[in-house]
């Protein structure tokens, strides 16, 4: 019963997107599909969460293969937390594409693509083995480029040919590393990685795999200087799909770097862990100076993907308890608004007809209702108390001046005093100040089911956002669960290899026989 | 054995550098082909190298008896095949999309998702297309 229930975040997306795919002419049916699986999702993920709450981390083996032979999937308190998130951005984004999306990009199969991206989202969060995450990885990767080139604008190609080219030499990147790691122990399973490591002797070549590993994940996390692929595309496909991937893309490249950084490559933190500090740093200040380097909403928004990504990845440099349960606090913070936000961006482009910041205005006036709901992520983001922000960043905070790492605690806060910036000029511009042209039209304007499905999606993470401020206990708890067994990797080796002796080497050995003719 | 692959993969992935580097799309495109074929074969050499030995299961046996080549990288190769195929295609079209669309392959000028002033726009270098012509 367990096993399925690990299962359950792969095989509902997946059986969506069949589902989707054999309903390919009738759109309004998928919206429908789409929908009632991301619900469905949801609730195999708050099952999930509750059944790893109660009974500790559940691993499943496929096809009763014992754990370093077969594929193994691992939920744990990360794992769950990140796919009950996910599933909540998949309903988010489901219902807005109620009401925003080009009727052509749905004919060429929208719902399908978007709930394959999340079996390949889900299935990285869930897996316990690394050649599966780099299956899983290609799932997403694949599914990415089309929804990104889904319509096939001009300025979309563009994007895409960016994020292509970046993303494939990031996959390179990786299974060079899963290689290397697997002639250096013999195995893939991550548990049994975390244990064979530990005997191997060569630790400059371990440490070489894991810098590989850094280059391959910051990729996909969009982490300094790796990060040029994302102000360079995100901006660019429909604005459901631009929120789908602010929300969860980079992340799952963060939740790959925080389960192998704590589980694996543990040898050396000195080095890798110190490497990590400054690249949160540099990553932080870049992405903050490029968003306040552009007048372009969303690729404002884009640039603070970025700067967001340094934080999470300050949490796991730091490498304390506190600073992981800090990281993983800031991940579900962070899923949510950037979600909320470029969903938000899509309702103003709508309303004011523009995306540049110079030439929107007056939606204050226009909709002050809309402006309030709004606000909540804009100020979640620069980290105003009481909301999810703040309490993130204070934690993360706390934890840098319990390391005594002034310097990082510095950058974090000069960044949240810049993003502070960003959000006061994006409140005067785009809501205070009249608009150029002509007082933009109201959310009254927009026909009444439209408009339910473009507001819904923004009332709900917004009131996500005041929620996970304001009863921030809960939610800190389950992050320190979380950071107890990532510090803690027995219990993982313990659910996946079973109890007593590791189990012995692989029957397929390292060194084959030597025989010649 | 495992020295002459060192070699091969060396020199596979130092072309591959070079052609990821260049400002033709096209080229870069060849770039990431030739790094995915390296990857490959790295893990073709990590798994062991033994010759002539296929890891088959003999008529009256029921387990695989040693020696025998490893047939996980194997297996590893064929799954980094078929999805490298998968998105090398989709990227070729891509790119060969992108040429129709935004009529170039020199990626510095490629600036409609990032706009820049038209005065920094680079003069355009090494257009496969023009150059054909021209000959």
């Amino acid at each position: 019963m367990s096993a399925w229930l690990v299962v359950s975040p792969i095989l509902v997306p997946l059986a969506t997107a069949a589902l989707c795919a054999l309903a390919w002419g009738r759109v309004p049916l998928q919206r429908i599909i789409s929908l009632a699986g991301s619900v469905t999702l949801f609730v195999c993920g708050a099952l999930l969460l509750a059944h790893v709450g109660a009974n500790g981390i559940t691993a499943a083996q496929m096809s009763d293969w014992p754990a370093p032979f077969g594929i193994t999937l691992v939920a744990d308190h990360l794992a769950a937390v990140m796919v009950l998130i996910a599933a909540v951005m998949a309903v988010a984004v489901a219902i807005y594409a109620f009401g925003d999306i080009a009727p052509e990009r749905e004919r060429f199969g929208f719902h399908p693509v978007f709930q394959t991206l999340m079996v390949g989202v889900c299935g990285s969060f869930i897996t316990g083995d690394l050649f599966n995450l780099y299956v899983w990885f290609e799932v997403m990767l694949i599914s990415s480029f089309m929804l990104l080139a889904l319509g096939g604008t001009r300025e979309q190609i563009d994007g895409a040919i960016k994020y292509a080219a970046l993303n494939l030499i990031a996959t390179a990147s990786f299974l060079m590393a899963v290689a290397l790691l697997y002639g250096l122990t013999g195995t893939l399973n991550m548990a049994d990685l975390a244990l064979r490591l530990r005997e191997v002797e060569q630790t400059g070549v371990v440490t070489t795999v894991a810098v590989l590993f850094i280059i391959a994940f910051g990729m996909k996390a969009a982490v300094f200087p790796l990060f040029f692929w994302l102000p360079a595309s995100y901006h660019t496909p429909a604005i459901p799909v631009q929120a789908i991937f602010a929300g969860l893309l980079t992340k799952v490249g963060v939740y790959a770097l925080l389960r192998t950084f704590t589980l694996i490559f543990v040898g050396d933190t000195a080095w890798t862990h110190g490497l990590m500090l400054w690249i949160a740093g540099l990553t932080m200040l870049a992405g903050v100076l490029g968003s306040l380097a552009v007048t372009d909403l969303r690729r404002a928004f884009s640039w603070q993907v970025v700067a967001h990504i340094g934080y999470m990845i300050m949490g796991l440099a730091l490498y304390t308890p506190l600073a992981i349960a800090g990281a993983v606090f800031y991940l579900v913070h962070d899923i949510v608004v950037k979600t909320n936000l470029f969903l938000g961006a899509g309702l103003a482009r709508r309303l004011t007809g523009h995306d540049d910041l110079r030439s929107m205005g007056g939606l204050f006036k226009a909709t002050p209702l809309l402006a309030v709901v709004m606000f909540v992520p804009l100020a979640s983001l620069a980290g105003f108390p009481p909301l999810s922000g703040f309490w993130s960043k204070l934690v993360l905070l706390q934890a840098s001046l319990e390391k005594e790492a002034y310097v990082i605690a510095a950058v974090s806060l000069i960044v949240g005093l810049l993003t502070m910036w960003l959000v006061g000029r994006i409140w005067a511009e785009l809501f205070w100040k009249a608009h150029p042209v002509a007082d933009p039209q109201g959310t009254a304007a927009i026909a009444p089911g439209t408009r339910f499905a473009l507001v819904a999606p923004l009332v709900l993470l917004s009131a996500m956002t005041v929620a996970i401020g304001l009863f921030a206990e809960p939610v800190m708890q389950v992050a320190a669960a979380a950071a107890t067994e990532l510090m803690d990797p027995a219990p993982y080796i313990e659910a996946v290899l079973g109890k007593g002796e590791p189990p012995p080497t692989a029957v397929v050995g390292l060194e084959p026989a030597e025989v010649r003719p | 054995m495992e020295i002459v692959m060192a070699f091969v993969i060396g020199i596979m992935v130092a072309g591959s550098v070079y052609l990821l580097l260049s400002r033709n799309l096209l080229r870069v495109l060849f770039g990431v082909i030739l790094l995915s074929n390296a990857v490959n074969l790295v893990i073709l050499t990590v798994g062991g190298l033994t010759l002539g030995l296929p890891p088959l299961i003999g008529p009256e046996a029921k387990v695989l008896e040693a020696p025998y080549s490893n047939p996980l990288p194997q297996a590893l190769i064929l799954t980094a095949i078929v999805i490298g195929f998968g998105l090398l295609s989709f990227a070729l079209v891509l790119v060969y999309r992108g040429y129709q669309e935004l009529g170039t392959l020199d990626s510095d000028r490629m600036r409609v998702a990032e706009p820049c002033d038209p005065a920094e726009m680079p003069a355009p270098v090494g257009e496969p297309a023009k150059t054909r012509e021209a000959a």
